[in-house]
């Protein structure tokens, strides 16, 4: 068997692909984080509720409605998106413009009901979705096995991640965007209706969390306390990537998972802990982060 | 927009503005004919960068009367009103940084028929055209004046309300927005210039209102210019 610094090289790779999968649910995390901070200047703490809401969208829609998961790979998001856009309209419009604080309060306290209600109506264990038949199975690479669906997340996640890129980077509606983040008042003196691209990117990305959550239920468990574990670690890699950079975001998001990936391999112990580690390390040398830019 | 007989391109009465507590204009009155160029002079904190910030709804709170091209946009949200054919160019130029000179241009979208096209644009500034693909504030001062100016003029807004457009610009640069500004007014644009540089803007302007306190203390034609310059001298503080 091949040893790499005396692991096994299956393991290794194993470990790498775990991690790309953990990093693909990251970058799409991180990004949506990053694009409603860049807009709104609201740090998101419902954001982890949203991702739950989507995979309980999915998980409901499947057992009450038959919605099947391809279709709930779209439907999700949107429901979530739309809910999103009307927690928009109705509170964090308000407190627009206060310190940050009130919309780490609001959000915050947001997640909190929702999770508190879920945790009520569902209870705290769980449930578990049904692998989509077309992804079962899986495919021996020689040197290790990998599933079918394990692949799906990593390719459906990157295409999503960078599918926002190029919108966001390349495309009109996109340097309204950016035009925003920097100068929204002027936007408005140019004849852009703000207060709408607010709504829609506040939409936008919630909608990703959902679909990041409708692709975690055949993995992970579906239960009301999913997404606030994840936040955690998100919020750490939005720190280390650097708040309001897109690339930044969905670069530090995979790198992140993979960093994690190999510490459970070589020092299992601080599998957990590696990355506020490296969180800590970032704000001693660029405290804007990796990707930031020195306000 | 319904059809209007009215031949003033904008009609200010009464104009009050504040900032949080601050009252900053005290009823302003002014009017602006189609096809004319009119500046507000005045000392720094007299209102007149505060006038324009209110006529766009960038203020805190404004009230009175702003007609323009005959529509009342006191009540307006401040997206609406560059639809009725305004372009505003800010003091700060306001270039994006995270755009490029060219996405910068293409930022504002169109109010009206009859805007400069892109080549058009580039032709009047050439130096936009040879650095279109650059990061938008990485260009020299002179130059962002440039695209700040080029860019409302694409949208086809035929009011343009332009901010100390020469502040901190070489004389060479100076003279350039000059020619441009005669262009424009040989189009047929109706322009409100704030400007600090009174020998730059004495030559193109059809009248001037200088304003004091936030008010407007007097209005000057052109042709009246050379009689009131003692008056002018003492109000502008040169």
């Amino acid at each position: 068997m091949t040893l790499v610094f005396g692991v096994p090289l299956s393991v290794l790779l194993g470990q790498l692909l775990l991690g790309l999968i953990n990093g693909s649910f990251y970058a799409l995390l991180s990004l949506g984080l990053a694009i409603i901070f860049g807009l709104l200047r609201i740090i998101n703490f419902a954001h982890g509720a949203q991702y739950m809401l989507g995979a309980f969208a999915a998980f409901l829609g499947l057992n009450y409605l038959g919605v099947n998961y391809w279709a709930a790979l779209l439907l999700s998001p949107l429901l979530i998106g739309l809910l999103g856009m009307a927690i928009e309209r109705g509170l964090l419009r308000r407190i627009a413009g206060e310190d940050h604080l009130y919309g780490l309060l609001l959000t915050f306290g947001l997640a909190l009901i929702v999770e508190g209600s879920f945790v009520k109506l569902f209870g705290v264990s769980g449930s578990s979705y049904p692998m989509p038949e077309a992804l079962k199975g899986g495919y021996n690479l020689g040197f290790m096995f990998l599933p079918t669906y394990r692949a799906w997340v990593i390719v459906a996640a990157l295409l999503v991640c960078f599918a926002t890129w190029y919108m966001i980077e390349r495309t009109r509606l996109g340097s309204y965007l950016r035009a925003g983040t920097e100068n929204p008042k002027l936007m408005q003196a140019f004849g852009i209706n703000v207060p709408l691209l607010v709504t829609l990117t506040y939409g936008y990305g919630v909608a990703l969390a959902a679909f990041a959550g409708v692709l975690a239920a055949p993995i992970y468990a579906v239960t009301p306390g999913m997404g606030a574990n994840l936040l955690i670690v998100v919020f750490a890699v939005v720190v280390i990537g650097g708040m309001g950079s897109i690339m930044g975001a969905i670069i530090t998001g995979l790198a992140m998972g993979l960093i994690e990936g190999l510490t459970k391999v070589f020092y299992p112990e601080a599998a957990n802990t590696v990355i506020f580690v490296i969180m800590v390390l970032v704000l001693l040398v660029r405290p804007a982060g990796l990707f930031g830019k020195e306000a | 927009m319904k059809p209007t007989a009215e031949r003033h391109q904008l009609q200010v009465s009464d104009l009050h503005a504040f900032y949080g507590e601050s009252h900053i204009l005290h009823g302003v009155d002014l009017v602006v004919g189609r096809g004319e160029l009119v500046t507000l002079l005045g000392r720094n904190g007299a209102g007149r960068t505060t006038t324009l910030r209110a006529i766009m709804n960038l203020v805190g709170r404004r009230t009175g009367s702003i007609l323009v091209n005959g529509n009342e946009t006191i009540g307006m949200p401040a997206h609406q009103i560059p639809r009725l054919g305004v372009g505003y160019c800010p003091e700060e130029r306001g270039i994006f940084a995270s755009l490029s000179v060219e996405e910068n241009l293409l930022l504002p979208p169109t109010v009206r028929s009859g805007g400069m096209g892109l080549d058009e644009l580039y032709e009047m500034f050439p130096n936009l055209y040879e650095r279109r693909f650059s990061q938008g504030t990485r260009l020299s001062g002179g130059e962002q004046q440039m695209l700040a100016m080029a860019r409302i003029l694409r949208t086809g807004a035929n009011l343009l309300l332009l901010d100390e457009i020469t502040e901190g610009l070489a004389p060479v640069i100076v003279q350039k927005l000059g020619e441009v500004l005669i262009k424009l007014k040989q189009r047929g644009l109706t322009i409100v210039l704030v400007e600090q540089n009174f020998r730059f803007a004495a030559p193109l302007a059809d009248r001037h209102y200088v304003m004091e306190h936030g008010r407007i203390i007097e209005e000057i034609k052109a042709a009246d210019l050379d009689a009131r310059k003692d008056f002018l001298n003492r109000c502008l503080g040169v």
